[in-house]
Order: C-alpha cells, then structure tokens, then sequence
C-alpha cells in the first residue's frame, strides 16, 4: 500500500512538472509533436528509474560509509551524465529515426532538473532500495504522462485559431498553467 | 592529517566514479557501434536524393540499405550515373560496373515544370511526388517548387491531362573566369632585386 501511495504520489499529487515544476525545459521543448514526446517520455524513464536506483546504491554504499555526503551533488550528476551517455548510445543502436527526432533534447536529460531532483529527494526522504526505484518510477510517470498530454493538446492547438500574438509558445505556456491548475485538485490526496 | 585523508578519499572517490563510468560506456559504445547505419549513411550520401525509385526501390534511403545488406547491386541508380556507380565503388571496395540501364538511361538534372493554363487541379501529382515539391489546392492550380523539385518523373503518370513537362534545370550562369589571361612571371630572383633597388 505505501508503495503504491509512493507511485501516485510522485506520479500525481506531486507532479515533478506541474506542481514542483522540474524539468521545464524538456516539457515545453519536445511537446510540440506527440511522436517526439512519447520517445523523450520513455528516454526520461528509463534515466529517472535507473538514476533513482544508482544514487540510492551510490549513497548507502560509497558516500554514507565514508562521510562523503556533501559530494552527493557531484556524484549524482556524474550518475545521471553517465545514464543518459548510455541512453544516447542504445537509442542510436536501437531505434535511430528516434535519435533524430529527439536531436538536442536527447543529451539534455543530463541537465533536467527533475532527474537530480528525484536523486535528491530520495536522499531526503530516505527511502529504501525499491521505494527508491518506485519514487523514480513513479517520477517519469508523471513526467511521461504530462509531457504526452501536452505534445496532444499542442498538436490539436495548431489548427485552432489561436490568436497571432498567443501563437506557439505563449499558447503552449497557457496550455501547461491550465494542467497545473487541473493537478491542484490531486492536493491532498497523499503526502509525500 | 584526518582532514587530509578524508579529503584524498574524496578525491579518490569522485575519480573512481569517473573512471568506471568511462569504463562502462567505452565497453558500451564498443558493443552498440553503428557500424551498419554508418554505412548505410555514406552510400546514402552518394546516392542523388531524386527519390525516383527507378532502382525499384521506394527511395533512395531503402536502396542505400538493401545495397549494404548485399540484395541490390551498386549499378540501379540512373539519375547518379557512372560516377555514381564508380564513387558506390570505391566506398565499398567493389569493381566498377557499367550502368544497368534495364532501370532507366542517365540524363541532365531536369526539373518538372506544369502548365498552369491546362492543369484542373486534381491533386493527383501532389500525392505523387515523393519530395512535396508540388504544391496546390483541390480544384485550383498547382505549381512545381524548382528548388526541391528533383525531377524523378513520378508526377507524369499520374497527370489526366498531361500537363507536366519535364525540361532541363537551368544551370546558374557562371562567369567565363577561366578566359581571362593573367600572366604569371616568374619570381625574381635575389641577384634581380638586389639590381633593382641599385
């Protein structure tokens, strides 16, 4: 039962982009086609599950037995530039018409912010093992789902007759306030 | 001297981390090596892009692939020509061959150009053209986009009232520098200078 409060929290009541708004970046940049945004969807999954197990693994094993704790920020980063290097490289073999399509946004799952933020959350909460992989789990979830529903309502957006000066992104942003808005009503559904 | 080696191991332990991390995506980049979608790249990069699937191919992306996994010979692209086919075989290690021309003869870069006064605006060549360079609305005149245009022909079939021609691409006027004589002397030598400014 906690475990699954752990998905849903992370994955609906505390939406990493709606309501703690992390990983902004990726968010607005790869919704405007539902093809690319399934692609980065899973890409970001995949990084957020294994990076939450990682750091989990690199904290109890490495950093707490050595009272290296202030090199978590450090560590952390060096785990997730490795994860997404890795990514990169099966995407490439795997699938590489998604290589493209994904381009730049690809090596930024490094910098966004919600796969750090996870990390450290986790640290913070102290979570074990599996709550750890689930938090992160439960983390692309939401990142994935957000992100797909976004990119659907962007596609459709381009044939509505938006006004000039909302065009594009202004629409996109106004698009993303109103989710955020409609994932308050998950407030208090579960703590973190 | 604890702050010294609580310090060292910190070090230590960020270097360990870089170092397998490296370690790991070296053995993975070993492992997962595109080595087949670069090849398939290059002989893409030769291949002329008119997409005219004279090779009996859909395009020229499929032919660059079924050429590297050895089902299609390098000499089905007409629009590439001989040097095509010599530069396919120099990238691939094979003998040149002459070009098959069971699959179509090599001509001049040529453009498709409609005759606006005859076309009735079927749409039918817009779903045609593998590039999009056609462009109109039902019912409504349509027009070719020269700088895309590739001129594979695939527009021609289709067309009820046959208002499509092919014609040749207009070469960009190029200025005739070659023509102009500059006379090149020969560099003086040191004696000659030294003469020179006496």
């Amino acid at each position: 039962m906690d475990l699954a409060l752990i998905v849903i929290s992370a994955a609906l009541v505390n939406n990493f982009v709606l309501i703690q708004f992390l990983g902004l970046c990726p968010f607005l940049g790869v919704s405007s086609r539902l093809e690319g945004a399934a692609g980065m969807a899973m890409a970001t999954a995949f990084v957020l599950t294994l990076s939450s197990v990682a750091s989990y693994l690199l904290t109890t094993w490495v950093l707490a037995p050595l009272g290296l704790e202030y090199l978590r920020i450090v560590a952390f980063i060096v785990v997730i530039a490795g994860l997404v290097q890795l990514t990169e490289l099966m995407l490439r073999h795997a699938a590489p018409l998604m290589y493209r399509v994904l381009g730049i946004y690809l090596p930024l799952i490094t910098s966004n912010c919600a796969v750090l933020g996870v990390a450290l959350l986790n640290v913070r909460e102290q979570h074990s093992l599996l709550e750890s992989a689930l938090y992160g789990f439960g983390a692309a979830l939401g990142f994935g789902g957000v992100l797909i529903a976004l990119a659907a309502a962007r596609e459709r957006l381009e044939l509505a007759d938006v006004p000039a000066s909302f065009r594009g992104a202004p629409i996109g942003l106004i698009t993303a306030g109103l989710m955020a808005l409609a994932f308050m009503g998950f407030a208090g559904f579960a703590k973190l | 001297m604890t702050s010294l080696t609580t310090e060292l191991v910190a070090v230590l332990v960020v270097l360990g981390l870089l170092l397998g991390i490296g370690l790991v995506l070296l053995l993975c980049a070993r492992r997962w090596r595109p080595d087949q979608d670069s090849v398939v790249e290059q002989i893409n990069a030769i291949l002329p892009q008119t997409q005219c699937a004279q090779c009996n191919y859909p395009g020229c992306r499929p032919y660059a692939e079924a050429i590297a996994a050895g089902e299609a010979d390098i000499n089905q692209c007409p629009p590439g020509g001989q040097a095509g086919v010599d530069a396919l075989a120099a990238l691939l290690n094979r003998e040149p061959k002459p070009l098959d021309t069971s699959h179509g003869e090599h001509k001049a870069p040529q453009v498709a150009v409609i005759d606006e006064d005859r076309c009735i605006g079927c749409k039918l060549c817009i779903q045609a053209c593998p590039v999009d360079a056609i462009i109109g609305a039902p019912k409504l005149m349509h027009t070719v986009i020269e700088a895309d245009c590739t001129g594979c022909e695939l527009c021609l079939p289709p067309c009820p009232v046959d208002c499509i021609d092919l014609v040749d691409r207009p070469q960009p006027f190029l200025w005739p520098l070659d023509s102009i004589q500059i006379e090149v002397k020969p560099a003086p030598t040191e004696q000659e200078r030294l003469h020179a400014h006496g």
